[in-house]
Order: structure tokens, then sequence, then C-alpha cells
């Protein structure tokens, strides 16, 4: 966060359209928001306006001119940009409309255009805090150390592999599957339940099994497809669980059996 | 067992283990001694790691106990290991991790509608550092998957549970403060 200083732009000054608005420079840094609602929480912060009393038309003023300035740089305006865009400028013509005369003096029923914007605002910014929070709780844990690993740390760690786990390693069996441009021709037809059956046979054979070498070993997307569904439903029917021997290791199944032994 | 027999053991014990060590482990562990005692003895041992003059903690970290070096001494630490500190999280990825520990379980676009931008690579990022897991599915169209924050990131924060956090109350106070 130190380095944000160095990275700000400055922007000339617009010809002030107005005569009440003082003349104002403001720097932008333009690759520091995390979005439209931060640009927008950046913008009243610098402007010191109150969030529950956001001077639209200045605001959306300012909103457009840092677009135009990101249009200027050839940088890609994110959807979200433009849609919070067309979301002011719609308030800003809300709020530019004469009330309703037929409507009571401060009819209840009349609400604030601003009014979900603001609470858009406010949620987003308590995230904003928190994460400003978390970055300082990182930042303390960077200056920590724990011992060195032993070399029985590598021998014994067992971690529970998750199913995000099975699927990168699907993931990444079917990118090797893509390179290896092998032409199959003749389609086969395995069903998942031979190929449950197949696994439990193996699984009765060893106790456990290398299933990311299955997925290399997989033929055809039809194939790893296949072996990726029946090994979660082996996962499903608490037939089998995922084990890695280290993070982001080789996926192993274990016999729920050979589990339930170990444990006891 | 006395308390004094018990708290070298422990320390012993919560020294060795690579990751923070639970009451439950301890328990299981020493099977020969009762609860309290072995809550007396973390205590004592906790007050004598506050002691100044100590270049290790002993910290409550993720429902376990863990001994840590104190940061103050990083920059000698640093110097013996040869490293720099590791990569930093985005603040996208950060944001994105605070919604996640303050709203979970949450759906990516239930944090795409607060954050009010795409936030699928903060969301992929924080699923390979196994700082948030999912924790399941929402019962709706689409059953979107839910996310949640893992032990991992309680480790990686320096976090004894989730109520370590700053309450949504203070954060809606500090908020008001910076604007």
């Amino acid at each position: 966060m130190d380095d944000w200083l160095d990275r700000l732009e400055e922007i000339p000054p617009r010809e002030p359209e107005c005569d009440r608005e003082p003349p104002h420079r403001y720097m932008v840094k333009l690759d520091v928001f995390e979005g439209p609602l931060d640009l927008l929480l950046h913008l009243i912060k610098q402007e010191q306006v109150s969030i529950y009393d956001i001077p639209i038309a200045r605001i959306t003023e300012q909103y457009l001119e840092y677009l135009r300035r990101m249009e200027e740089l050839d940088l890609t305006i994110a959807g979200e940009y433009l849609v919070m865009a067309a979301t002011l400028i719609y308030i800003k013509s809300k709020m530019l409309l004469p009330r309703d005369p037929m409507l009571a003096p401060e009819a209840e029923g009349e609400e604030d255009p601003r009014r979900e914007l603001v609470q858009r605002l406010l949620e987003y910014q308590k995230y904003k805090v928190a994460a400003e929070r978390l970055w300082s709780k990182a930042e303390r844990e960077q200056a920590v150390f724990t011992r060195g690993r032993l070399e029985t740390d590598e021998a014994n760690s067992e971690v529970n592999a998750t199913l995000f786990d099975l699927f990168r390693a699907f993931q990444r069996a079917m990118e090797r599957l893509k390179e290896r441009r092998e032409l199959t021709i003749a389609r086969e037809e395995i069903t998942m339940a031979e190929k449950i059956a197949e696994l439990r046979a193996l699984l009765e054979r060893e106790e456990r099994v290398d299933i990311t070498a299955l997925f290399e070993a997989a033929r055809s997307r039809r194939e790893l497809l296949i072996l990726f569904l029946a090994v979660l439903e082996l996962v499903r029917i608490a037939v089998i669980r995922l084990v890695q021997t280290e993070r982001f290791g080789r996926l192993l199944a274990l016999r729920a059996r050979a589990l339930a032994e170990i444990m006891a | 067992m006395t308390i004094e027999e018990l708290k070298p053991i422990l320390e012993a014990l919560i020294f060795v283990a690579s990751e923070p060590i639970t009451e439950e482990e301890l328990v299981r562990i020493l099977p020969e001694v009762d609860r309290a005692s072995l809550e007396a003895a973390l205590g004592a041992l906790r007050q004598e790691y506050e002691a100044d003059g100590r270049g290790l903690e002993l910290r409550r970290i993720a429902g376990g106990y863990r001994i840590t070096t104190r940061p103050e001494y990083h920059d000698y630490i640093r110097r013996y290991l040869k490293t720099r500190p590791s990569a930093r999280l985005s603040m996208a990825a950060l944001e994105t991790l605070a919604v996640i520990a303050y709203k979970q379980p949450i759906t990516l676009p239930e944090i795409q509608e607060i954050r009010g931008v795409n936030s699928a690579r903060a969301v992929k990022t924080l699923l390979e550092k196994r700082l948030i897991e999912p924790k399941g599915r929402k019962p709706v169209v689409g059953r979107p998957i839910l996310y949640g924050t893992s032990r991992e990131f309680l480790i990686q924060f320096g976090l004894h549970d989730l109520s370590e956090l700053p309450t949504i109350e203070d954060l809606e106070e500090l908020g008001s403060e910076g604007s």
C-alpha cells in the first residue's frame, strides 16, 4: 500500500462549468479502484461530501470524467463501470424531474432516488474496511515464523482432499488430453455403472488407488468424464475418501473401510 | 501429574506440531490428564510466554495452540532464512475474502452484488490458496456453490476463530469515521 503514491496520475483541471464550483485539480490513480463503488467512494471522500446527501450532478460529472480519462489511456472499461454510469445518469435525471404535484408534499411514498445507491455504498464500505483490517492482520503474520519443517511432516501428512482438488486434477487431465490430439474413432461404450464396478474392483485389490494416475491414463474426454463422475459418486456414497500426501499433490482414493480401520 | 510437570510436556507437544494443536488432540495424547489440569497448565504456560524478553510467543490460532516467533524479530529471521515475504493478496482478493468471511456461506453472484464487480478470479485465487472452500450449494435456480472461509484462513491471518474479526457494527463505525 506504500507504493500507491508514486502511481498517482495528475489530471489537468477541466474548465469549470459552473461559477459556484471552484476550479479543482484532482488526482486519480487510474488502476487502483476495485470497481465503480470503490471509485464512487473515493470521489465522495475527495469532494468531502456526505455519503447520505450525494451531490449527484457533481459526482456524476467526475465519474464520467474518470471514464473518459480511462478511454484516453486506452484502458478497457469494465462493463460494471458503464452500468454504474447509466445508474448515476438515471438518478440525476430523476432528481431533475419536478415532483408530482398530485402527491402530498413530502409524501411518504416518495423515495429519494439516491437511496438504493447509498445503501450499496454503505454496505460496500464496510467490507472495504474489513479488507483493510485483514490486510494488517496478514501483514503481522508475514513477520511471524513457526519452527522449520521436520522430515516427518512430509512423511506423515495426509491432507484431506476437497472436491476442489478433485476438480483441479480432472481439469489438468482434460487439458493434457487436449494437447495429445489423439484421434479416437471408435466410440467407447463404457457406462458409468461399469466404471464404478471397475473402480470398486480396483479398490478390492489395492488399499489405495492413485486417482491422478487414472485421470492421466484416460484415453478420451468421454472416459475421463465418466471416471470423474464415478469418483464423485463413490465419494458421495462414502465408499471412498480422497486424500493427498501433500497439498496440491496426487489424489489418492482410500477405501472407506480401510479408513475406518486406520481411524479405529 | 502436577501442573508444573504438565507444562513442559505441553510446550514440547505444541512446539513439535506442524499445525495448531487443539485441546482435543492434547487430551487424546494425554488420556491420564484431566481436562481441568490441562487447561490450567496451558493457561500458566501462556502467561510465561507473555513475559518480556522472549523471542517466541504461544498463541491461540484456529482453535488450537501454536508457538511462533514474535513479529518484531522478523528482520533477523529473514537474514537467516534468506527469504523475502511471500506475495501478498491483491486488494480484490482481500475484499472478496472479507465479504466471504462476514457473509458466509455466500455465493459468487451475492459477492459480486456487494462488491459491484466481477469477482470470479478473486474467488479462484482464494480457492487455490485454500483460504476459502466450498460449503455446499444454495437451493436456488442454478444451485450456485456456497463459499466459506477455511481453517487455513484462520491460520494465515492468525485468528483463533471468526469472532476475533471486528463486528459488522465496528466496521460501520470505522467506515463512517473514514469518510
